[in-house]
């Protein structure tokens, strides 16, 4: 039983060993080939983009490079176990041949590439061939012991392996007791296989720290999100609890009495129905703001731009507006951006002692870059708990950014960037 | 008098339609959308327009836009806007041309049916109807820094927010239980103030004050 688990094992770690090699030697003869083709012609295909043809070809060649790599990472996988994230950035569907080259050329991943290519073609290309040859070269010492020695010898010149000189059977024994020797490394054959397959991911997989980061951005974010949303949904039942909820409860009741008193005291009734409608009115007020806070209606109707210029009008400081945007952006990205502006103004009117403010919006390149100008004394910070700190919190979410410049003295100048492709 | 009002909600449109023609308005129709809103308005002639600012299908400003097209094509058609909330910036687009016939109200005036009914009225005959909220948000703005609204008395500034709102002397008087006399006073003192030409045309009046008020510094 033992034995035979034994042999078993032995059995399957020659099996490994076996294909390792073969493995090995399929790679050899493929990255070498493969590699310079891919680096010559993406070469050749990117430094004629400046001349135009290059525009049309490269995302054919960049194309076939990631299949390439792509092959590689699924091999890395299937045979070695390495894990090797594809990470290209989407390619826009229907872009025409220009806009597909700018996008390919702007990703890391495409410049990753080119860098595995050179390194595949040298490093990966000795690792592989490595591992071939650990495994058939002992082999070939045992060959020419056997006998292989003599047709090797009949070519001419004489045949080295290794060191040895092979010349007569003696000389083809000491080449068979040296293959024996390096028989003992032959175990080596799929560590070397995986060690090229770990080189491949380190040059090939994104980095980890740059991953890690986002994870880390990501986590914190989508934490902070959620504790806002919480806290807004809170404050909202708190609202509508203490407010139009309660306004309605003594509207009902200012009904029922009324009904009580309409034929004994139709004064007293009069009156009641009086305050009655206020409470109405009153609840309406209340939920104006209140939806106000959670989507302001202007913003639903006309967009971001006007809404921004609805609430510039608002505020007891002369306001420039200007909005340079095509179309709408998302929903989500239109709030956010909308309750950032509201937050900024709120605290250049408060701190700044501004009496002019600009505020610039406009969208390039898939991003919203808004500026919020004040003529004020300055001296903005982002400290913890402040609005300001609130507003980067809330950007967070969606990759957005804020900077704030603001020299004591003034002027004060907000600046937010949000990507909305 | 005819009307053509359009509101999607169907409990205030029931509500509208009874309201004015308990006050011997004719209701030419009772829309729900913005497409039937603008073929009512082309078509029928009516005497005014109450509209709802947000209409089917893109619940957006449909109902604000119909009303400015139409008045585009038939400058002076009396619209009177109606919202759940109330912008400055939509206040100044209905004022835009300077004609007049203008409303823009919030819903909750309708709880008042003497005065959503004088509104109407007043915007069918060439007037203007301002929300009070419209007419403070434009007085806060208005009031930081400026020279002029700041010479202005506590009273005048009541006046001032009335006349504004589109009210006329008579109005404003029976509101304020003064005189007529004494509200001319007060007009001409805050003309002065405002450095306005007085004029006797109540309409021109309410313009010129909302034009003061909505100019941008």
């Amino acid at each position: 039983m033992t034995i035979e688990t034994r042999n078993g094992s032995w059995g399957t770690r020659a099996r490994g060993i076996g294909l390792a090699a073969v493995r090995g030697l399929a790679l050899t003869l493929v990255t070498l080939p493969g590699a310079l083709l891919g680096f010559t012609l993406s070469l050749v295909s990117i430094s004629l983009v400046p001349v135009g043809i290059g525009v049309f070809t490269t995302p054919w060649v960049l194309t076939g490079v990631r299949a390439f790599a792509d092959w590689r990472r699924v091999l890395a996988a299937e045979w070695c176990g390495v894990r090797i994230p594809s990470a290209y950035r989407p390619i826009p569907e229907n872009a025409n041949a220009w806009a597909r080259t700018y996008a390919m050329l702007l990703d890391p991943a495409t410049w990753r590439d080119l860098r595995w290519l050179q390194v595949d073609m040298t490093a990966g290309f000795v690792t592989a061939l490595l591992s071939a040859v650990l495994v058939f070269y002992p082999l070939e010492g045992l060959a020419v012991a056997a006998g292989l020695w003599r047709p090797l010898t009949e070519l001419g010149g004489g045949y080295w392996y290794g060191f040895v000189h092979v010349t007569d059977q003696t000389s083809a024994l000491l080449a068979g007791a040296l293959g024996i020797a390096l028989l003992g490394l032959v175990p080596l054959a799929p560590r070397l296989l995986t060690a090229h397959f770990r080189l491949t991911r380190a040059v090939l997989g994104a980095g980890q720290g740059e991953l890690a980061e986002r994870v880390r951005v990501l986590t914190e974010t989508r934490r902070d999100a959620v504790d806002t949303s919480a806290a807004e949904l809170r404050r909202i039942e708190r609202d509508l609890h203490d407010g139009a909820q309660a306004r309605l409860v003594a509207m009902g009741m200012d009904l029922g009495t009324i009904e009580m008193l309409l034929d004994k005291d139709p004064a007293q009734a009069k009156r009641l129905l009086a305050q009655a409608r206020q409470s109405s009115a009153d609840a309406l007020t209340e939920l104006r703001d209140l939806v106000r806070g959670i989507h302001p209606p202007v913003l639903a109707e006309r967009g971001l731009g006007d809404a921004v210029r609805a609430l510039a009008l608002r505020l007891p400081v002369a306001t420039e507006v200007t909005v340079e945007l095509e179309g709408r952006p998302d929903a989500p990205v239109e709030s956010a951006a909308y309750f950032a502006v509201s937050e900024v103004l709120t605290n250049a009117v408060k701190h700044s002692g501004a009496d002019r403010i600009w505020i610039d919006l406009h969208q390039t390149e898939g991003m919203l870059r808004i500026s919020v100008t004040d003529n004020g004394r300055g001296g903005a910070l982002i400290t913890a708990g402040s609005g300001l700190a609130g507003v980067e919190r809330r950007l967070g979410t969606f990759d957005g950014v804020l900077a704030v410049g603001s020299p004591a003295g003034g002027p004060t100048m907000v600046t937010m960037e949000i990507p909305c492709a | 008098m005819r009307v053509v009002l359009a509101e999607d909600l169907f409990l205030l449109r029931d509500g509208l339609v009874r309201l004015l023609q308990a006050h011997d308005f004719e209701i030419a129709a009772a829309v729900e959308s913005g497409p039937e809103l603008a073929r009512a308005l082309a078509e029928l002639e009516p005497d005014v327009a109450v509209v709802d600012v947000r209409l089917p299908p893109t619940h957006t400003d449909e109902g604000l836009q119909c009303a400015l097209n139409a008045r585009r094509d038939r400058p002076g058609l009396p619209v009177l806007v109606l919202s759940q909330h109330v912008e400055q910036l939509y206040a100044r687009e209905l004022l835009a041309d300077g004609t007049g016939g203008v409303g823009y109200l919030l819903k909750d005036r309708v709880f008042d049916a003497e005065q959503f009914v004088d509104a109407v009225r007043r915007v069918a005959a060439g007037g203007t109807a301002m929300d009070p909220q419209v007419i403070q948000q434009l007085l806060t703005r208005r009031a930081a820094g400026d020279q002029p609204l700041a010479r202005i008395t506590p009273r005048e500034r009541e006046v001032l927010e009335l006349m504004a709102q589109g009210r006329s002397n008579a109005a404003i008087a029976a509101k304020l239980v003064v005189t007529e006399r004494a509200i001319a006073k007060h007009t001409a003192n805050i003309f002065t103030k405002l450095g306005l030409e007085v004029s006797d045309d109540d309409n021109r009046r309410v313009l010129a004050v909302l034009a003061y008020l909505d100019q941008d510094r």
